[in-house]
């Protein structure tokens, strides 16, 4: 019986696999794609761009450390409700970089978010976390 | 930053009627009567400059807070440090307009080299202002060592880049691949062999440096890349003790006779080794961290210190701003350093915990 079972959905997943194809070429492109925008958010992360002083976020924060992307959201106390990631890096612009927001959407803020990620990667998730 | 004479006073004067005093300040303490003593230690400030007359606000105030309450010391101290990194890019400008904050301190400075002061013209115009890379005095018989630890290898230095701004900005990201490890140096370790030759074992050292005089973390530099060879002259010795800056956090170690602790950074705080994933490393293992930054209080984990010596031996307090202070000295039950509230893991507090 479960053979039988194992053979019908087997089939199934053969016929339905066509319209969500994908090969390893494509597999290195997309990789590719998120490696370059990591790296332009390394880019960022170590540039004065951000900010009006000078001041970079590595110079507090070596390879993105100390700031727990995996936590997020969380609620933070000094801004009384959950705030996601890219809020904290528009407070961390706006204060110690003395800069102006960036737009959520903005692919720099993407960028960010991207390196910020890969240099935790493999960290599990816990959100709320503080 | 622009806060004025009367701003200033106000803020200090708050500061002493409250008998709350941010320093590190370690004793050195001997055993002969009247020749225990304290000094205070300053580093890290990272002096950054921006444009004409306009510095990085958050880190000057970081420095001047630290001078202003390491005047208000009582009893005095018999002089102040400054461990290194007084600025951020080894500029005129940011080591002209921190010598002037430095200049407030009503006490004999002696200054260390850090590699935000010496990557852009190889310590030149520090020296101007301070003096000597490197050199030892006595006080109250304690034998003082200042090392230049952060040193790396020629063809870093004088080869690899086109112009020595490059050379500074390479050196001054701490996590950046293409810097390179501290190092005392052949040369400087024959001066150490030398100037120790003098020394009776029993007299205490204390050896100020910049970079640790142990490996720690190589990727973020908290390393000398012959931190052994510098320990086996010092090993000799009875009582030792490494005071280091450079990792902007608080750690302590023993290694045979030799006592490390780090002091704070007047600028910002960084992030314990182990709490980069991919690091692979971790702090010695005594060490109970400071507390976990919260950026919303600009000066938290930032501090300075004062150091007591009592026979021979540092109890380095730590005076750290929006947190409790903290007191890291020589237990001579256990022989080595120990956090004196903290020590005891049934006594660490949630903010210890760094992930």
């Amino acid at each position: 019986m479960r053979k039988f079972l194992i053979a019908a959905l087997t089939a199934l997943a053969g016929s339905t696999a066509l319209a969500d194809e994908f090969t390893e070429a494509d597999l290195e492109r997309w990789a590719a794609q998120f490696e370059s925008v990591a790296q332009e958010g390394r880019n960022l992360w170590t540039s004065p761009e951000l900010g009006t002083n000078g001041v970079a976020c590595a110079q507090c924060h070596p390879n993105a450390a100390n700031t727990h992307p995996e936590t997020y959201p969380k609620f933070q106390k000094q801004l009384g409700r959950v705030a996601q990631m890219w809020e904290m890096i528009n407070w961390c612009i706006r204060n110690p970089l003395e800069g102006e927001d960036l737009a959520p959407g903005d692919p720099r803020m993407t960028a960010l978010l991207a390196y910020i990620a890969k240099e935790r990667r493999g960290v599990p998730l816990e959100p709320g976390k503080h | 930053m622009r806060m004025n004479r009367r701003g200033f006073l106000r803020q200090t004067g708050a500061v002493a009627a409250a008998g709350v005093l941010p320093v590190s300040m370690v004793r050195l303490a001997f055993g002969q009567e009247g020749q225990d003593f304290t000094f205070a230690y300053i580093s890290d400030s990272h002096i950054q400059h921006i444009r004409g007359n306009e510095f990085v606000r958050n880190w000057d105030q970081g420095l001047k807070r630290a001078v202003a309450e390491a005047n208000l010391l009582e009893p005095k101290p018999d002089f102040v440090v400054f461990g290194g990194d007084l600025a951020q890019l080894g500029t005129k400008a940011e080591l002209d307009h921190g010598a002037e904050m430095l200049s407030a301190l009503r006490y004999p400075l002696y200054a260390v080299m850090g590699e935000h002061d010496y990557y852009l013209d190889l310590g030149e115009y520090w020296s101007e202002l301070f003096g000597d890379h490197y050199y030892s005095f006595d006080h109250k018989g304690v034998h003082f060592v200042v090392l230049n630890s952060v040193l790396t290898y020629d063809e870093w230095t004088y080869h690899r880049w086109e112009t020595p701004e490059r050379r500074m900005l390479e050196m001054a990201g701490l996590d950046n691949p293409n810097g390179s490890p501290f190092m005392v140096g052949e040369r400087q370790r024959e001066w150490l062999r030398r100037d120790l030759a003098r020394i009776p074992r029993t007299t205490p050292i204390v050896v100020l440096s910049h970079s640790p005089l142990q490996k720690i973390y190589k990727g973020w530099n908290f390393w000398t890349e012959d931190a052994e060879e510098v320990q086996a002259i010092l090993a000799p010795f009875e009582k030792v003790t490494v005071l280091y800056g450079h990792v902007h956090q608080i750690q302590y170690n023993q290694i045979g006779s030799i006592s490390f602790h780090s002091v704070m950074a007047t600028a910002w705080p960084w992030p314990y080794p182990e709490t980069y994933a991919h690091s692979g490393a971790y702090v010695p293992v005594m060490t109970v961290p400071m507390n976990r930054a919260d950026p919303f209080n600009e000066r938290d984990a930032t501090g300075w210190q004062f150091i007591d010596v009592h026979t021979g031996r540092v109890a380095a307090h730590y005076t750290l701003y929006d947190n409790k202070n903290r007191t890291v000295a020589y237990n001579a039950a256990t022989g080595r350093p120990e956090d004196t509230e903290y020590q005891n893991p049934a006594r660490r507090i949630p903010p210890q915990a760094h992930y």
